[in-house]
């Protein structure tokens, strides 16, 4: 599934492109668990707002990044995740529902 | 002697957001040298859960990476606090992090779990008020 799929989905707004193809997600915060448990090539919807977010997503092979609930990313988050050709979305949703309409497709 | 490519890192312990260049470093290397992602992404975690735990608890410190044909070793060395239980520190939600780390995303208590999960053998010593060795190795299969 590619980006515009996923955003028309969830309503969301795309901060970086990319033109990545996923086909599994997780959810999210605490990045230890994030990095132990997300699968590769993963869209990962998360409420975490900084720059370390996109480092876990480069070791952890995540190809797609969705902010939920508003939360816009900070200037760093959105440079490295440039920087490293990794697709960076946000979205008013709670994660929950996000899941839920992504669940869905 | 045997043939290794080595790998020398200081690790900044004031600064978060280059926290974590070590590991991506050494994956970028491994990739380049042909290595399996599955080898990659457990050396990556492994190590990444260092370099947060040296910045979060020890003020920095020193990674060291030796890859060999057969295997990957990674020494991360700090002369922080140490570790005044590891049996405690060994259990996976366990954390002596601040409240401030935590609201970065860290501080699960999954690190040293996640560093134990990835490996193929780890070693911690550590001494209180000396400092940390771990010494991790993950087999090239």
């Amino acid at each position: 599934m590619n980006i515009e799929k996923i955003a028309n989905a969830i309503d969301a707004n795309v901060v970086v492109n990319s033109d990545a193809e996923i086909e599994r997600f997780y959810v999210g915060d605490f990045l230890s668990r994030v990095m132990g448990s997300a699968p590769s090539d993963s869209c990962w919807l998360t409420v975490m707002n900084n720059v370390n977010v996109a480092g876990v997503a480069v070791l952890a092979e995540i190809k797609i990044i969705v902010l939920c609930e508003g939360v816009m990313p900070l200037l760093d988050l959105k440079s490295r995740c440039e920087m490293e050709n990794i697709a960076l979305l946000t979205t008013r949703m709670s994660v929950f529902e996000a899941s839920v309409k992504l669940g869905n497709l | 002697m045997e043939d290794c490519i080595k790998l020398h890192y200081v690790v900044d312990g004031q600064d978060f957001v280059s926290c974590g260049r070590a590991s991506e470093d050494v994956k970028r290397t491994l990739k380049s040298l042909g290595i399996s992602s599955q080898v990659i992404r457990k050396v990556a975690i492994a190590m990444y859960e260092g370099e947060v735990n040296m910045v979060i608890h020890a003020d920095g410190g020193i990674a060291d990476v030796g890859i060999y044909a057969d295997r990957i070793e990674i020494v991360l060395s700090d002369k922080g606090k140490g570790i005044a239980d590891i049996e405690k520190a060994m259990q996976e939600g366990y954390s002596t992090a601040t409240e401030e780390i935590r609201e970065l995303g860290f501080g699960a208590g999954m690190g040293l779990p996640n560093m134990k999960k990835y490996t193929d053998d780890m070693t911690i010593e550590s001494e209180l008020n000396v400092g940390t060795t771990i010494t991790m190795r993950v087999n090239i299969v």
